[in-house]
C-alpha cells in the first residue's frame, strides 16, 4: 500500500501530544525492550531511535487496543491481530497511566463518538 | 519509516463510517528523462475517507487499498487542472507534490472539497472542545436554576429551560457536574451511576456512551463505532441513528460550519 510518506514524516516532527523515552518492544521474534522516543502526534504514535531526527516507525492509532499490563507497562495491539502487541516499559505508574489515558483518546474515532455523545447531551439538556 | 500497513489497510476495508466515498480520477504523472515534457494520465480510483484518512482502491470491491493519503495539514484547492471538477490537495512542506483530483461532477467535487477540508484531526479535536464547552455551559446554567433558592421550582424551569421534558429533573438530586467531569478525567472509568441527566425519553439514567475500554481494568478497545453505546439506547426523534454517519454528518454539518466560521474570524483576527 501507497503512502505519503513524506506527509507523515513532517507529521513526526510537529509538536507532539505526547513525548518521552520509554522502553519498546515491537511484534517480533526475539526482539527486545529498547530505549525509544516515543511521540504522540494526532491519531500516530511515532517512535524515533533517541539519537536520531527521522522516526524507525508510526503506528496509527485507530482500531487499536491499549491495554495496562504489569507495573509499568502497556501494550498496543490491533484488532485484527490482538496477539501482536507492542509493549512499553515506562519509567514509573504514573507515566504508564498517563500514556495510557493519552492513547486511548487519540483515535479520530474516539472524537467522534465525543462529537455524537455531546451534541447528543446538549440537545437532550437544551432541547435544540 | 516502518508503518503498521496490515491494520492500517485493515482499517481502512472494515466496517467502521467512512466520512466520504466515491469514484475519483486520480491524476498520475509520469516524466519522461529524454524530454522535457511529462504526460498526464488519470486513473479512476474508488477513494475511502476516513477521518484524517484518505485512502484508494482500484475497484470498488477491492479488498485492499492500493494506496493511502495522510490528510493532516493538507489544503484543499479547487480547479487546479485543465480539467472539469479538478480539485487538489496540497501540503505546507516545500517541494511536495500535490494530490489532483477529478470529480465526476460539480456536486461531487464539492462534496468531495467540502468533506477533505473538514478532514483534519486537529479540526475535530476544535469541534469537539467546542461541544465541550456548551455542554458545560448548559450543565451550569441548568445547575444554577435548579440550585436558585429565591425562585419556586416551577417558575425556574420556565424561565430557564426550553425543554419541558426537562421537568421531572427537579425532583431527582442528580449533580450533574460529577456526571461530566466523570467523561473528562481519567479516574476510574464510568460507573452506571455516575451518569449524566436523566433521558427524556424514559426518566431511567443512562450511563455516558462511553467506549467499553474504559470500563475494565485491562483490556480495552479503541474505535468499534458502536461498541460504545448501549444497545437499549433509544434513538432520539430529533437525532438521526448514530449508525448512519452520513446522515449525522450533515446534521452536524452546519453545527460544524457555524463554528469553522467562527473559528476562521478568530484566526483573522490576530490569533497567533
Amino acid at each position: 500500500m501507497r503512502y505519503n510518506e513524506r506527509e507523515l514524516l513532517s507529521l513526526a516532527r510537529q509538536p507532539a501530544e505526547k513525548a518521552a523515552e520509554i522502553l519498546m518492544r515491537v511484534p517480533k521474534k526475539g526482539s527486545v525492550l529498547k530505549k525509544r522516543l516515543v511521540k504522540l502526534v494526532v491519531n500516530f504514535l511515532f517512535y524515533f531511535r533517541t539519537d536520531e531526527a527521522e522516526p524507525i516507525g508510526a503506528l496509527l492509532l485507530e482500531h487499536c487496543r491499549i491495554t495496562k499490563e504489569e507495573e509499568n507497562v502497556f501494550s498496543i495491539s490491533f484488532v485484527e491481530e490482538p496477539e501482536r502487541k507492542y509493549c512499553f516499559e515506562c519509567a514509573s505508574e504514573e507515566q504508564c497511566q498517563e500514556w495510557v489515558e493519552a492513547l486511548k483518546r487519540a483515535s479520530y474515532e474516539f472524537m467522534r463518538r465525543s462529537l455524537i455523545f455531546y451534541r447528543n447531551e446538549i440537545q437532550k439538556m437544551t432541547g435544540k | 519509516m516502518k508503518l503498521n500497513e496490515r491494520s492500517v489497510a485493515h482499517y481502512a476495508t472494515c466496517d467502521s463510517p467512512a466520512d466520504h466515498a466515491g469514484f475519483l480520477r486520480k491524476r498520475v504523472e509520469r516524466h519522461h528523462h529524454h524530454a522535457h515534457h511529462h504526460t498526464t494520465s488519470y486513473q479512476r480510483c474508488w477513494f475511502v475517507l476516513k477521518g484524517n484518512l484518505l485512502f484508494y482502491f482500484e475497484e470498488r470491491e477491492s479488498r485492499e487499498p492500493v494506496g493511502l493519503i495522510v490528510l493532516e495539514g493538507c489544503t484543499v484547492e479547487l480547479c487546479e487542472a485543465a480539467e472539469e471538477f479538478a480539485f487538489a490537495i496540497r501540503f505546507d512542506d516545500a517541494g511536495a507534490r500535490a494530490y489532483v483530483l477529478v470529480a465526476d461532477g460539480q456536486a461531487a467535487m464539492e462534496a468531495w472539497v467540502k468533506a477533505l477540508s473538514r478532514a483534519s484531526f486537529d479540526y475535530m479535536r476544535l469541534v469537539v472542545r467546542e461541544l465541550e464547552k456548551q455542554l458545560e455551559e448548559a450543565c451550569k446554567s441548568l445547575a444554577a436554576c435548579r440550585k436558585s433558592p429565591q425562585r419556586s421550582s416551577s417558575s425556574g424551569r420556565k424561565r430557564h429551560l426550553t425543554n419541558p421534558a426537562l421537568l421531572p429533573l427537579q425532583e431527582k438530586p442528580i449533580i450533574l457536574e460529577n456526571g461530566y467531569s466523570m467523561w473528562g478525567s481519567s479516574g476510574g472509568g464510568s460507573t452506571p451511576g455516575g451518569a449524566a441527566c436523566p433521558d427524556r425519553d424514559g426518566g431511567y439514567v443512562k450511563p455516558p456512551p462511553l467506549p467499553p475500554r474504559r470500563r475494565s481494568a485491562a483490556g480495552s478497545t479503541t474505535g468499534s463505532p458502536t461498541s460504545g453505546f448501549s444497545p437499549a439506547m433509544p434513538e432520539s426523534p430529533v437525532s438521526p441513528e448514530t449508525a448512519c454517519f452520513s446522515k449525522l454528518h450533515s446534521w452536524y454539518g452546519q453545527e460544524i460550519m457555524v463554528l469553522r466560521r467562527e473559528w476562521q474570524e478568530r484566526q483573522k483576527r490576530g490569533h497567533p
